[in-house]
């Protein structure tokens, strides 16, 4: 029996069983309530009460056999399973429906188990970013222990190349891989920073124009409109960039008399500005917004036009608002994944010159995690170390960010 | 002292300020236009295909090499696809064997180029003025590319269609809601409606704020670490690819819910408790509900999110050659995007045009979402 | 001091969208002197105010119609820089607003844009004027430089009123400037409300008719939008001739 099988006839089981349940139990409650009166708990709750009696020793033979299978500890065969769970499951149901009688409380049970369940929810976001760091981590530690952390991070020539050709046997004599991340963080800085150069004026002039000289109207229209550049997907921002930006950069680059290269930063670095335009533009209309109306009035009746006022008291007071959508807005283009693979070079370059092919972070851990090599090489490895480094900058510029916000907000609510 | 000698250059200012604001949305609104009239003028010749009508002799060689249907001047005009049909049509209709007919079969993706006088089209030169007599008699035809959405990918651009992609995608997009949403509703009902304010439900509070703002690419080394390497999911299928974007859409579903349970005045919960109500009848009867619409609306939302999502769907695998739609959740599977990143990196001329083709499909579905869900949250958007 | 020589409301119909606000409001305000604006909530003598230093032009849904004479000028007319015209007409509001800066940058903050100061000692000596003459100076003259959201309320209104005057208005619309605050710092205003009225024209909002009759020399009544009686404060608070008039002062309604 495959593993799909025994999911599918567990819950295939399960689901019919836990509604002969449910109804069994109901019915003699109701039976209960026409010769006692009404009972403590409505029909209902012995129903589930009957159910959670069913489920749970049943889902739990089936979690711990499959943990224990995906250990390897011991492999337990499906059927062995399914019966030892339905069994179990069988025989508490029936001590369950034992219980029912008139005197008996299920809501209390039953509600403690909802309230359980809800409670686990929640613990798997904790989990999500457990597991995301200790993925990150793990795998990195392994890599450091192979590449110490000081080269990783100052080291200016990556050439995992030859960690590949040491580890399939076929190194020529002296070749060592080098690790050293400097070239692709710079990269990664560049691009973010032309995007940058792009969302920023753009976002906080598009914000200003919708908050404080738009219409109603027209800023109901604006905003959805504005906000559609962040609802299209990456990799189609990518093409864009590769196939209709790139070529044009080159093409207005050589009217200049310059070279650039195809994977220059400049079309990855524009289009991500593109997409991250509508972070700041959005967050930073919120703020401006919330500014209070009597700050405005107090300097127009001081004879002050529309701009001065937006410039020297509106802005001022936003400020910290828009800082954090700065921040947002940048963690995200950092972040940024399929836009760089397609439109970006693939090899470390340590330039100022946008017009060069650069690499950037994302793209190297696509590059490592998307070829063939074998799971446990440094190359590989180095894919989760550039995870990590990432992890840690996006972190921070998330919780700069908030900390921003929540200055914002004691200021004025 | 006056004031009015420096009205002038004030209003100047005051004028070139506004008229920052005006060319910004003027930027990106332009941008937003060109950037849909390129894609959509990319994508409208993939919705032609040439189909060209060659003769087509049944012998008994056909069996062992098709090549030998038809003439050879015609053979290089052929897709392979149709011509790869021939032994099958022949064993299917043996009455057909020795017979000669007239048959419209898929044109080559360089003819098919060649015809839509794109740049690039591969073409050989012996063929060119052929190809034209052909299609000035009325041997060759452009008809609507219905392959387009019948057919899986394949290595004959003329064969590629999106269908396996849709399936692959509609087949994650349910795993993705049926892990994502029961849990981020359950979480935020939790921290909304029965979680006591300490310090561990605010961990909880930070811990999504942040979840929100890590990088797609990132889900995906999770996925590969745990769903992968430690749990055992296949890799590329549709299981592993929808239980990390189920992860990387809990978030957003868990913000919005917040956000609509939230919008659920105190007084009608009182109300319900008034009653005699207990906590989890309140929730269920009277704030779920309430709650519905905005529920919905952000669940829409990073849904359609997680569906235009590629990266971290790359890590886990999902960029595989597919050509048949997954039989179930464990095959290898591709979706939508990432066929779109496929194709963007073949070097064949008619694969652009499927490429943003794809893109186009991608982005209606998409944007259909997205407005759905504005309108259903204006819709019933109450004020109470 | 320059002040105005003639101010006056004409024929003042204003409408939010559809609905109208004021009917066919004529007022002489008097120049040099202290005009009050009362009547019960929604009478529209705060929207009447906001029509002196076209403060409306704000609301995109507001229309006024008829004249508004300041100088021999009609304020509505097409040529009229409402820039000037609002340096001109100064405005305190509700609520203390001063600006999220320093108390010295609130003062210099407007001077500086129109030009009125140069130098850095032309600030320092603007300062220290505005804020004696809003009998602020003394309370804060050590502390110019720590913002002036951390004064108190009463403080605060006195910092708003120091950076009106600071812009040399010859007019001062002020919009129940003591609604926010306890009647200490009331009577402090009142007092600074009583020394200005030597220097500036002034127009008063209120809703306290006991405040109209300490600090205002005329009073104009509004109910439902229109002008019901206007005369010198005295009369209209001994003997109005209207029996709404009397009916609101005596506390029947409003």
């Amino acid at each position: 029996m495959t593993t799909a099988n025994v999911f599918f006839w567990f819950v295939a089981g399960l689901l019919p069983l836990s509604a002969m349940a449910f109804l069994f139990a109901s019915k003699k409650a109701e039976k209960l309530e026409v010769q006692f009166g009404r009972l403590q708990s409505r029909p209902g709750f012995f129903g589930w009460y009957a159910v959670i009696k069913l489920a749970s020793p049943a889902l739990l033979v089936g979690l711990v056999c499959s943990i224990l299978n995906m250990i390897g500890w011991i492999h337990v065969p499906g059927e062995m399973l399914l019966a030892t769970a339905f069994a179990l499951g069988a025989g508490s149901l029936w001590l369950g429906l034992k219980q029912v009688k008139h005197d008996f409380r299920a809501r209390q049970p039953v509600e403690k188990t909802m309230q359980t369940m809800l409670f686990i929810a929640a613990i798997i976001s904790i989990l999500t970013t457990v597991g995301i760091v200790f993925s990150v981590l793990f795998e990195s530690i392994r890599f450091f222990n192979i590449v110490p952390l000081w080269d990783f991070l100052t080291g200016t020539t990556w050439n995992p190349d030859t960690a590949f050709l040491i580890g399939s046997g076929m190194a020529e004599g002296g070749a060592v891989p080098e690790f050293g991340s400097l070239p692709i963080f710079a990269g990664t800085f560049m691009i973010t920073i032309i995007a940058m150069m792009v969302a920023v004026p753009v976002g906080l002039f598009s914000a200003i124009y919708m908050s404080e000289y738009a219409s109603d109207g027209l800023r109901t229209a604006l905003k959805p409109t504005l906000e559609i550049l962040a609802g299209i997907p990456t990799v189609v921002y990518g093409f864009f960039a590769a196939i209709t930006i790139s070529p044009l950069v080159v093409n207005i680059a050589e009217s200049f008399g310059l070279h650039a290269d195809f994977t220059n930063a400049l079309a990855p670095g524009l289009i991500m500005g593109i997409m991250i335009i509508p972070f700041i533009s959005s967050l930073s209309d919120d703020v401006i917004r919330a500014v209070p109306q009597p700050m405005r009035d107090a300097s127009l009746a001081l004879g002050m036009t529309r701009s001065e006022t937006i410039r020297h008291i509106v802005l001022p007071a936003a400020l910290p608002g828009i800082v954090a959508a700065f921040l947002l807005a940048m963690s995200r283009a950092i972040g940024e994944t399929m836009i760089v693979v397609m439109a970006a070079g693939l090899r470390p370059n340590l330039t100022a010159n946008p017009l060069e092919g650069v690499t950037t972070v994302t793209v190297k851990i696509v590059e490592a995690l998307t070829g063939d090599q074998e799971f446990d090489s440094a190359f590989t490895l180095a894919a989760f170390a550039l995870g990590l480094v990432l992890l840690v900058i996006t972190l921070c510029l998330n919780i700069a960010s908030s900390i921003v916000v929540r200055k914002f907000r004691q200021r004025y609510e | 002292m006056n004031i009015t000698p420096r009205l002038k250059r004030r209003y100047r200012a005051d004028r070139r300020f506004k008229f920052y604001g005006m060319a910004a949305i003027a930027f990106a609104l332009s941008f937003l236009a060109f950037f849909f009239i390129d894609i959509i003028g990319k994508a409208m010749p993939a919705f032609e295909q040439a189909y060209i009508e060659v003769p087509v002799t049944y012998s008994a060689a056909v069996k062992d090499n098709y090549n030998k249907a038809i003439p050879r001047e015609y053979r290089y005009l052929v897709s392979k696809s149709y011509l790869r049909t021939l032994p099958y049509e022949l064993e299917a209709h043996p009455e057909l064997l020795g017979k000669t007919k007239q048959r419209w079969a898929l044109a080559s993706h360089r003819v098919d180029q060649y015809i839509k006088g794109h740049q690039g089209h591969g073409l050989k030169k012996k063929y060119r003025s052929h190809v034209t007599a052909m299609y000035d008699d009325g041997h060759i035809e452009m008809r609507f590319n219905a392959r387009f959405f019948s057919h899986g990918d394949s290595k004959m651009a003329e064969n590629a269609g999106i269908l396996a992609a849709a399936i692959g995608s509609i087949l994650v997009l349910l795993i993705t809601i049926a892990v994502a949403v029961p849990i981020g509703v359950m979480t935020a009902v939790y921290l909304e409606e029965f979680a006591p304010d300490n310090r561990f439900t605010q961990a909880i509070e930070v811990n999504i704020n942040n979840l929100a703002a890590i990088p797609s690419i990132l889900y995906g080394l999770l996925g590969l670490a745990i769903f992968i390497n430690v749990m055992g999911v296949p890799r590329s299928s549709a299981l592993a690819g929808g239980l990390t974007l189920a992860l990387m859409t809990l978030p957003v579903i868990i913000i919005s819910t917040r956000a609509a349970l939230r919008s659920v005045p105190e007084s009608i919960r009182d109300a319900a408790y008034g009653l005699g109500a207990s906590n989890l009848q309140v929730v269920m009867h009277h704030v779920l509900p309430l709650a519905f619409p905005g529920i919905l609306t952000g669940s829409i939302i990073g849904l359609a999110q997680a569906m235009g999502e590629t990266a971290p769907l790359l890590i886990v695998g999902m960029m595989a050659y597919i050509p048949e739609a997954p039989g179930s959740i464990l095959d290898a599977t591709t979706v939508l995007p990432a066929q779109v990143y496929t194709w963007s990196s073949e070097s064949i001329r008619a694969f652009e045009e499927r490429t943003a083709a794809g893109i186009l499909v991608l982005l209606t579905v998409l944007l259909s979402l997205n407005g759905f869900a504005v309108w259903l949250r204006s819709r019933t958007q109450k004020t109470w | 001091m320059t002040t105005a020589k003639n101010f006056s409301i004409q024929n003042v119909n204003l409408w939010y969208g559809e609905s109208q606000a004021l009917y066919d409001v004529n007022i002489d305000l008097k120049c040099g002197k202290v005009t009050a604006f009362i009547g019960p909530s929604g009478c529209g003598k705060s929207t009447l105010l906001r029509c002196l230093n076209r403060m409306n032009d704000r609301i995109p849904a507001c229309r006024t119609e008829g004249e508004v004479i300041l100088d021999d000028k009609n304020i509505y007319d097409a040529d009229v820089d409402v820039v000037q015209l609002r340096a001109k007409v100064g405005m305190v509001f509700q609520k203390p607003n001063p600006f999220p800066k320093t108390i010295y940058e609130n003062i210099v903050y407007a001077p500086r844009i129109h030009g009125l100061v140069q130098s850095m000692s032309d600030c320092d000596v603007l300062v220290e004027k505005s804020l004696t003459h809003a009998g602020l100076w003394n309370e804060v003259k050590d502390k110019l430089q720590q913002p002036g959201t951390a004064l108190s309320g009463g403080q605060q209104q006195r910092l708003c009123i120091a950076r009106t005057i600071a812009v040399q208005p010859e007019i001062i619309l002020m919009d129940e400037p003591c609604s926010a605050l306890d009647p200490i710092a009331t009577a402090k205003i009142e007092e600074l409300i009583d020394e200005l009225k030597t220097e500036y024209t002034i127009v008063i909002v209120t809703h306290s008719m006991q405040q109209a009759a300490r600090v205002s020399d005329h009073t104009a009544f509004f109910y439902m939008g229109k002008l019901i009686e206007q005369g010198d404060t005295q009369d209209i608070f001994t003997k109005p001739k209207k029996k709404q008039t009397e009916d609101y002062i005596t506390g029947r309604f409003g």
